[in-house]
């Protein structure tokens, strides 16, 4: 096995998120068909099987989600796979998992939208889909990969994070990161690190599904292990049991928050590339990110300074690395297949430092797209050009 | 169950901790349906940490709370996609939704018949009061048409469903009718229900007395149950009517038992042939 996986093989996105979830030790999965997100339930049906895993097929994407939530609460390692409209669909049950503290793992290959929109299209629109798509002050997730094997690595990561932080965790990818094939050669399983979910070691008398430790997050156990706890989306006391107190439900809110904001520097990633003398930016994630790479090795070749900064969480957004890298900077550009979702948030960074966004000296340029096509490395270099 | 006392029933199968009083109104049937419930399960001897109850929003899906099981209060509709995960994962424990009317053939009606045609092993304990009680007495699919709620001022236009023939018609290996006045066949059936291997439903029609029964001026409590006793007969009676007669009858007793084979045990043969075939590799 070991040797086996050292080898380079040629993997399409969809398949490397497929195996990701294998390799975090996924054994269930519930979903429903759509485009361009398919394969992956396609690849588990067939690879779950064999491992004594669940799949299932549900009736749509609502029953998949609160599937995948009833067999985590169960103990098990679920995620499911779709792209915007199942989001949609997801909605209240991300939430729910949210507010309950089940950890699950939900892929979004993004489509061109909104409602049907363009599905054999790739699209950067639902960024903050996944930030906002529940209902309610809730924390969020979101791994955004750039390449195939970045699609393996993110989606094992997510799994860790979803079983360390008790919470749902979404992968973004899209239609071309999902279909593109590259070679990639996997890591070792034994180099892998998988986190699984902190068991409690006290008896059930004593058991608190909810309570708190120092890092904000407790052990908790799984149905039927002789821990009987009760599980609600109410608001809920350390117990699991409704309240309607307001400083439970207060403490409740805050360690929800918390947990995530007082960890990010174990949650956020961010990929800088020629960042060291940068005094332009362009900032860019996940497919287009690809095309700022070629732009700045393009613009490189040309003398400008030109860096790249790459989200790999895209939330919670890396608000204290972009300020970090932002000294000498006096543009940025973001570029993003949508009409402006990761700008403002550079705006809203921004802003707190330079105090204006856009100035003579200092200004955040926007590179849009919404028709389906990707953004080219030579669109972004000329616009550069024309800011100069 | 008539030799294990009252009190050591619910001891053991109620929570004490914090979740009483109940929030159901008085002369609510949601009471009776919970006593019925654990008597089934204390006949069985079911170990309260291998059995699971599960269900959706509504007064009827407060139940979960009380008593002491591995216990999930999820989202208005879906109880049964929930309780679907869990069993599928997690065959071995033994798990039960507890619903109401609206959220089971309303907003999560979808679910109910997938889960039917599948003929996973879950027991759907559906509360029916005619109504939306949670939310102050709105219509639901089986508010009888004529009747009023809060959104039918005019009288309800909209035709019934069935419940059981519904899931019957989903392929439901498994489905009985009772009421809150005949509590002894409820917990009865409730009882077959879990023993059953397979889908089972059992429908329990109920007493909204606060809501249901004030808009629909159907008396007291102990009214809404004489007429449970006189409108909820067993299929002798209900043949013996003309179609005049039948008129607001419903029909008691085990409507569908048969066996086919259960969703669980079907993947894991899949799973044990898979490994098989690995092995003989
Ligand atoms: C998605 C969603 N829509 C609507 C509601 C509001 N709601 C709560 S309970 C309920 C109806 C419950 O009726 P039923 O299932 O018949 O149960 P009962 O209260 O009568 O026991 C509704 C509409 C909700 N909680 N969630
Ligand atoms: S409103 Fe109706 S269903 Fe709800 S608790 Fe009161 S009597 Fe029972």
């Amino acid at each position: 096995m070991a040797k086996k996986t050292n080898r380079s093989v040629l993997m399409q996105g969809n398949e490397a998120i497929a195996k990701g979830a294998l390799a975090a030790g996924i054994d269930f999965f519930g979903g429903y068909p759509i485009t361009p997100s398919t394969e992956i339930a396609e690849i588990m049906s067939e690879e779950l099987p064999k491992i004594g895993g669940k799949f299932i097929q549900m009736e749509d994407e609502i029953a998949s989600i609160s599937s995948i939530i009833g067999a985590s609460l169960s103990g098990a390692k679920a995620m499911t796979a779709t792209s915007g409209p199942g989001v949609s669909l997801m909605a209240e049950g991300i939430g729910f998992a949210k507010m309950v503290e089940a950890p699950c793992v939900v892929v979004n290959v993004m489509r061109g939208g909104p409602s049907t929109g363009s599905p054999t299209k790739p699209s950067q629109a639902d960024i903050m889909q996944a930030r906002w798509g529940n209902h309610g002050d809730a924390p969020a997730i979101v791994l955004y990969p750039n390449s195939v094997l970045e699609s393996y690595q993110l989606t094992i990561r997510a799994f860790n994070l979803a079983e360390k932080y008790r919470t749902c965790v979404i992968v973004l990818s899209d239609e071309v990161l999902g279909h593109m094939r590259e070679a990639v050669t996997l890591p070792n399983m034994k180099d892998v690190n998988i986190i699984n979910r902190i068991k409690p070691n006290i008896p059930p008398e004593w058991y608190k599904h909810y309570s708190k430790n120092p890092k904000y997050i407790s052990p908790f156990a799984s149905y039927g292990e002789g821990y009987r706890f009760h599980v609600t989306g109410l608001a809920h006391d350390e117990y699991g049991f409704p309240t309607n107190r307001a400083d439970e439900t207060q403490e409740l809110m805050d360690r929800l928050k918390e947990k995530v904001t007082h960890n990010l520097d174990d949650i956020i990633q961010v990929e800088a590339y020629r960042m060291e003398d940068a005094r332009s930016v362009i900032f860019a994630a996940g497919i287009s990110s690809r095309a700022a790479k070629e732009a700045v090795i393009k613009a490189r070749k040309s003398g400008r300074k030109v860096g790249m900064l790459r989200p790999l969480t895209i939330w919670p957004f890396p608000d204290a690395i972009l300020k970090k890298y932002m000294n000498n900077v006096r543009r940025i550009y973001v570029p993003e297949l949508n009409q402006g979702q990761l700008i403002n948030e550079v705006k809203r960074v921004m802003g707190s430092i330079w105090n204006y966004t856009n100035t003579k000296s200092h200004s955040i340029i926007p590179i849009q797209k919404n028709s389906g096509q990707l953004i080219t490395p030579d669109e972004i270099v000329n616009i550069m050009k024309e800011k100069k | 169950m008539q030799n294990i006392p009252q009190k050591i029933v619910q001891g053991k199968y109620l929570r004490h901790k914090k979740n009483f009083p109940h929030v159901w109104c008085p002369g609510c049937s949601n009471g009776i349906v919970l006593g019925a419930i654990i008597r089934a399960m204390a006949k069985l001897e079911w170990k309260r940490s291998n059995t699971a109850m599960v269900s959706g929003i509504g007064c009827s899906s407060r139940m979960p709370v009380y008593v002491d099981l591995n216990t999930l209060h999820s989202l208005h509709g879906r109880a049964i996609a929930y309780a679907t995960g869990m069993k599928l994962y997690k065959p071995q424990m033994n798990v039960m939704v507890v619903t109401g009317d609206g959220d089971a053939t309303a907003i999560g009606g979808n679910h109910l018949i997938h889960a039917a045609r599948r003929n996973i092993d879950i027991t759907v304990v559906l509360i029916n009061n005619y109504i939306y009680g949670m939310t102050g007495g709105q219509y639901s699919p089986t508010t009888p048409t004529g009747d009023k709620a809060t959104t039918t001022p005019y009288g309800n236009l909209d035709p019934t469903f069935d419940i059981c023939k519904l899931a019957m018609g989903a392929g439901a290996t498994f489905v009985a009718r009772s009421s809150a006045y005949h509590a002894i066949e409820a917990n009865n059936f409730i009882r077959k229900g879990f023993e059953h291997k397979g889908f089972s439903l059992v429908e329990i029609i109920s007493a909204c007395p606060v809501i249901y029964g004030r808009l629909n001026k159907k008396g007291s409590p102990a009214d809404m149950m004489r007429s449970m006793k006189k409108n909820v007969i067993p299929q002798k009676s209900y043949d013996k009517l003309d179609e005049k007669q039948r008129n607001g009858k419903m029909i008691r007793g085990i409507l569908q038992d048969i066996d086919k084979p259960e969703y669980c045990e079907v993947y894991d043969e899949l799973v044990q042939s898979l490994q098989n075939k690995k092995g003989n590799k």
